[in-house]
Formats: C-alpha cells, sequence, structure tokens
C-alpha cells in the first residue's frame, strides 16, 4: 500500500499519530511524564524545549527506538506500541538523526535506493539531492562517511527522509551540528518541506525561524506538555520561554 | 571429458569468471582482451603478446615477464592463475616492467577449486619496476572453492619498486573460501611516487589472514595509502602488520577497519617510523562489531536487522 495518498480520502483533521499518556524512565530518571497529544494529517509540528526536556527521547519513542514504559501509541487508531521499528518503518513512520550515522563503503546513491526501498534512475536521486541543496553529481558515488562534511551529512540524512516519501517524517534537531550557512539553507529546505511533503512532519527543533513555520509548537519541560501553541498565537510571553530555554 | 592441466574446462571458465569478471571490459573472462598469460595447475597454458606489450615465460623460475612499452596508452594485462585439484604447491615468480610514462592495468588472481583431502596451495611472487611517470593498476582476486577436506592456501608476495612520479594503484581482494593465507608486500617508493594500497578480506570458520605491509618512503614527496577493510566471522582469524617508513619529506597514512562477529579475532600492528623531520605519517585503527547506530539507521528505513548487516558488510567490502 502507498501510504502517501491516504490522506487525500481522509479528512485534513483526522489524526494519523495519537500518543496517550507515554512515560519513559532512562538511567534511574524519569524523563517524560504522561505525555498525550495528537499529530494530525498533514500537520508540521514543532516540538521544542531545554535541554534534557525528553525532546529527542520522545521523537525516538515515535520511531519505535525507545520503547515507552507506560502508555500507547496509535496510528489511524490502530495501537503500534508494540511494533518494531522495522515494522514502523513499513507503516510510513522516517526518523531524521540527529547526527547522521556514517557507512563506511556505502554510497549516497545506495542509501538513497535503501531509503526509497528500490532501485533509482540517477534523475531520481538527484531530485532528493536538489531538494536539500545538493548536486548529484557531486555526490552519487561518494560515500556517507567522514569524508563529508557535517552540513553535508545533515543535508544527506534530511534526503534519505525525503526519499521514504513517508506519512510521519521526524527530524531530530536538524540544525544540530551545521554552520550558519548550511542553518539558512535548511530553513528554506524546512519551508519547501512544508508545501510539497505528503504527510505530516514533526521537526524537534531549539530555533525559532523553524518554530514559526510550523502549524503548532509543543514545548517540552522537564518531560511534561508546558504548553502547545498554534501558528499566529506565538506571543511575546511564549518567545521569552524560547529565548529563556536556548540560554 | 576429464580435466587436464593443458586445456580449459567449464570449472576453469567459471573460476576465471569469479577473479577477473570484475574487471573485464568485455567477455566472460576478460581474457579476451589485451595481453594475458594463463596458469593452470602448474602450467602456462596460454600466453599473448600485443605490440605495446610483450609477455614471455622465465628460463630460471616458473613464471613470466612482462614488458609495457614506454609511453604505452592504457594497456590491459591479464595474469590468472587456477588450481582444480589437490596435492598441488605451485610457486610462481611473475616480473612487470612497466616503462617510462606508460599506463597499464593488470589482473591477476588465483582461484582453487579442491575436492581433495589433500592442501592445494599457490604462491605468487610478483614483482613491479615502475619507472618515471609510470602509471598502473594492480588487481589481485583471490577466491577458494571446493568439497574436500584439503586446504585451500595462498601466500602472495609483492615487491614493488616505484620510479620518479609513478604511480601504482593495488587493489587486493580474498572474499571467500582461502583456509590460510599469508600475504606479504614489500616497497620502495622514489621521489613523488605514489602507492595507493586497498586491500578486502573476508575470513570464516576457522581461516587464518595475515597481511603485512613493509614500505619505505625513500623519496622527496612520496606519498603512501594503505586501506585495510576486513571483516572476521565464525573462528577465524585475521592480522594486520604495516611498517611504513618515512625516509624523506613525505606522507603516509595507513588505515586498518576491521569487523568482528561471533568468535571471529583481528589483530592490527602498526609501525610508522618517521625517519625526516618532514616525514608526516598518520595511522588509524578501528576494530569492532558493526556500531548498533549503523544497524538502528538502516532499520528505521525499513531493513530487518539480518539485512541492515548484510547490507553494511556489502558497502564495507564493495
Amino acid at each position: 500500500m502507498d501510504y502517501r495518498y491516504i490522506h487525500l480520502v481522509k479528512d485534513i483533521n483526522d489524526t494519523m499519530v495519537e500518543l496517550k499518556d507515554i512515560g519513559i524512565a532512562k538511567g534511574g530518571k524519569q524523563i517524560l511524564h504522561d505525555i498525550s497529544f495528537k499529530i494530525p494529517d498533514n500537520e508540521f509540528i514543532a516540538i521544542t524545549g531545554p535541554n534534557g526536556s525528553g525532546k529527542s527521547t520522545l521523537a525516538k519513542i515515535i520511531m519505535g527506538i525507545d520503547k515507552p514504559d507506560t502508555g500507547s501509541i496509535l496510528l489511524d487508531g490502530v495501537d503500534i506500541t508494540g511494533l518494531s521499528m522495522v515494522e514502523r518503518a513499513k507503516k510510513g513512520i522516517a526518523f531524521a538523526f540527529q547526527t547522521p550515522v556514517t557507512f563506511k563503503g556505502i554510497t549516497v546513491r545506495r542509501l538513497m535506493e535503501l531509503a526509497s526501498g528500490k532501485k533509482l534512475e540517477k534523475s531520481e536521486v538527484c531530485t532528493f539531492l536538489s531538494k536539500v541543496g545538493l548536486c548529484a553529481n557531486n555526490y552519487l558515488t561518494r560515500e556517507v562517511d567522514s569524508s563529508l562534511s557535517g552540513g553535508e551529512l545533515k543535508r544527506i540524512e534530511i534526503a534519505s527522509v525525503l526519499a521514504r516519501k513517508a506519512r510521519v517524517s521526524i527530524f531530530d534537531e536538524p540544525e544540530a551540528g551545521i554552520d550558519l550557512w548550511s542553518f539558512k539553507n535548511l530553513i528554506e529546505v524546512f519551508g519547501e518541506l512544508r508545501s510539497e511533503v505528503e504527510g505530516s512532519i514533526v521537526v524537534i527543533s531549539h530555533q525559532e525561524r523553524i518554530l514559526n513555520i510550523a502549524d503548532r509548537v509543543v514545548l517540552l519541560e522537564n518531560g511534561t506538555i508546558d504548553k502547545v501553541v498554534k501558528q499566529g498565537e506565538k506571543n511575546s510571553l511564549f518567545t521569552d520561554e524560547l529565548r529563556c530555554c536556548k540560554c | 571429458m576429464e580435466n587436464t592441466d593443458k586445456e580449459k574446462s567449464k570449472l576453469d571458465e567459471e573460476l576465471l569468471g569469479t577473479i577477473l569478471s570484475s574487471k573485464s571490459l568485455s567477455g566472460d573472462t576478460g581474457l579476451e582482451e589485451g595481453a594475458h598469460s594463463l596458469r593452470k595447475n602448474g602450467c602456462s597454458i596460454e600466453l599473448r603478446s600485443t605490440p605495446n606489450v610483450r609477455i614471455e615465460r622465465k628460463t630460471d623460475h616458473p613464471g613470466i615477464n612482462v614488458y609495457v612499452k614506454d609511453g604505452a596508452p592504457l594497456e590491459f594485462v591479464h595474469v590468472p592463475v587456477i588450481i582444480t585439484k589437490g596435492g598441488f604447491d605451485d610457486v610462481v615468480y611473475n616480473d612487470f616492467h612497466v616503462g617510462k610514462n606508460a599506463h597499464v592495468i593488470i589482473v591477476a588472481g588465483c582461484g582453487i577449486h579442491n575436492d581433495d583431502d589433500c592442501n592445494a596451495q599457490h604462491d605468487g611472487i610478483h614483482r613491479f619496476f615502475l619507472d618515471e611517470g609510470a602509471d598502473a593498476q594492480y588487481v589481485e582476486n583471490h577466491y577458494g572453492e571446493g568439497t574436500g577436506t584439503g586446504e585451500r592456501i595462498l601466500n602472495p608476495e609483492t615487491d614493488v619498486q616505484l620510479g620518479k612520479s609513478a604511480t601504482l594503484r593495488m587493489e587486493m581482494v580474498q572474499i571467500k573460501g582461502v583456509d590460510s593465507t599469508v600475504r606479504t608486500t614489500n616497497a620502495e617508493l622514489g621521489e613523488k611516487a605514489t602507492l595507493l594500497v586497498t586491500e578486502k578480506i573476508m575470513t570464516t570458520g576457522k581461516q587464518t589472514a595475515k597481511t603485512i605491509f613493509n614500505v619505505k618512503l625513500n623519496g622527496k614527496d612520496s606519498k603512501c595509502q594503505v586501506t585495510s577493510r576486513s571483516y572476521a566471522i565464525d573462528d577465524s582469524k585475521q592480522t594486520f602488520v604495516s611498517n611504513v617508513e618515512g625516509n624523506a619529506k613525505c606522507f603516509a597514512h595507513v588505515e586498518c577497519d576491521a569487523i568482528i562477529r561471533d568468535h571471529g579475532k583481528v589483530t592490527s600492528e602498526p609501525a610508522i617510523t618517521a625517519n625526516d623531520v618532514d616525514a608526516s605519517m598518520i595511522h588509524e585503527a578501528q576494530i569492532g562489531k558493526i556500531a548498533g547506530e549503523q544497524l538502528t539507521k538502516l532499520m528505521t528505513l525499513g531493513l530487518t536487522e539480518k539485512q541492515a548487516e548484510q547490507e553494511i558488510i556489502n558497502g564495507f567490502l564493495a
């Protein structure tokens, strides 16, 4: 089944992913407490908050990389809490890592093919790479290893998620570890994703400019949801809180 | 049909295809193009020269002398060896003389099919003499198969002399079926000479593999890059030894990456010696199982753990 088109026959406000009372502890510390919220079809949701507030853990729980101690996750009303990350990937959930993983011997082209689940023509790889500002001719045969810069790896990581054509695309701090110039381009990439990606986008971010293009911003604090703000409702108080978060 | 030493059988073609096809431009084995020497069970059974490449049999030892003319454009030379029976210990001496500014790709390798209960062994002693400005690529594939209990043993030795501004790229691959190997490479580099070595070795079962690189960077501005990638599984053992000497202003980078699984063992014994204050020498070694984060990344793309592991290994040894 091609999940990209499911939303076309569903109401725009249908909830795709629902988190219910999610809790998890690591190393004796409670990271998340009773987190509940919904990710509707086609929404761009930003999750923000101070370091250590549990943002990345929450993203990994949606992907199935981390398992919650309590609570449940529903996809289209079906409980997927017990599903592995592989099963969730096959159901249309994709994840871009905060620190891209490197592979000696696996080329950029091969990674894109693995992400899309099929052999790709050069022009198809080019389409994905050009969306993140990379010229395919320079990268097709390059290995996804440390010979690439942090910014290049980050873009390739994002492109690998685009190649998934997933229903829910999760990006864990895409701005982390990249330089100012790459970041400027990254904002443009997410601006375009906002209009092009068919499905929901969840971005973990500290960056106000990314938060500004989100439909909703979820603010996490000490493992709980402090508040959820919709587009156009981001008031000065919220902005002040974010600034405080970045201190 | 009985597989005699003087004729090529279907089995021979298959062995040749395995060790040569990756670098051939046409045909099943690559022998259809360029100069070649085919050796089977200790006998030289085919020899062909071209206008720019002369191949002649040695008179004092088993083996051949290969001469590539000065200024030769891109030439191909294939020198495969196949062994199709046990109880055999073949030693061959091949010398390659690459003329000034000549450009050549040499594809060598040994395929052993041993259905017998006694060992089959091949020791190829290869020497390279590259004149000024020569550019050579040497590709060596080793492969073993067969149902007998006799071991398949390969002990290649390579000696390299690089003249001024000469470049030699060596690609050595041993992926399957060789029970025991000791591979030794000795090289001396002149002024502005470059040696690039890539070796990829996979061992399984109780196989052992040892590679030794002795490189002397004698010329000013000479360069050497040695990249070793190995994969040891089951109870197999691998050892990587490098002794690189910088005797002038030079650059050397030795890199050993190994993935181990089950009870596989890998030892890296690096030695880099700077005998000149302007010598720049780097050694990197990394040994371990497949990183969990690599598996996780590929599993988030929908690959099972087994598929992810295979993909990582395929890329690593590609």
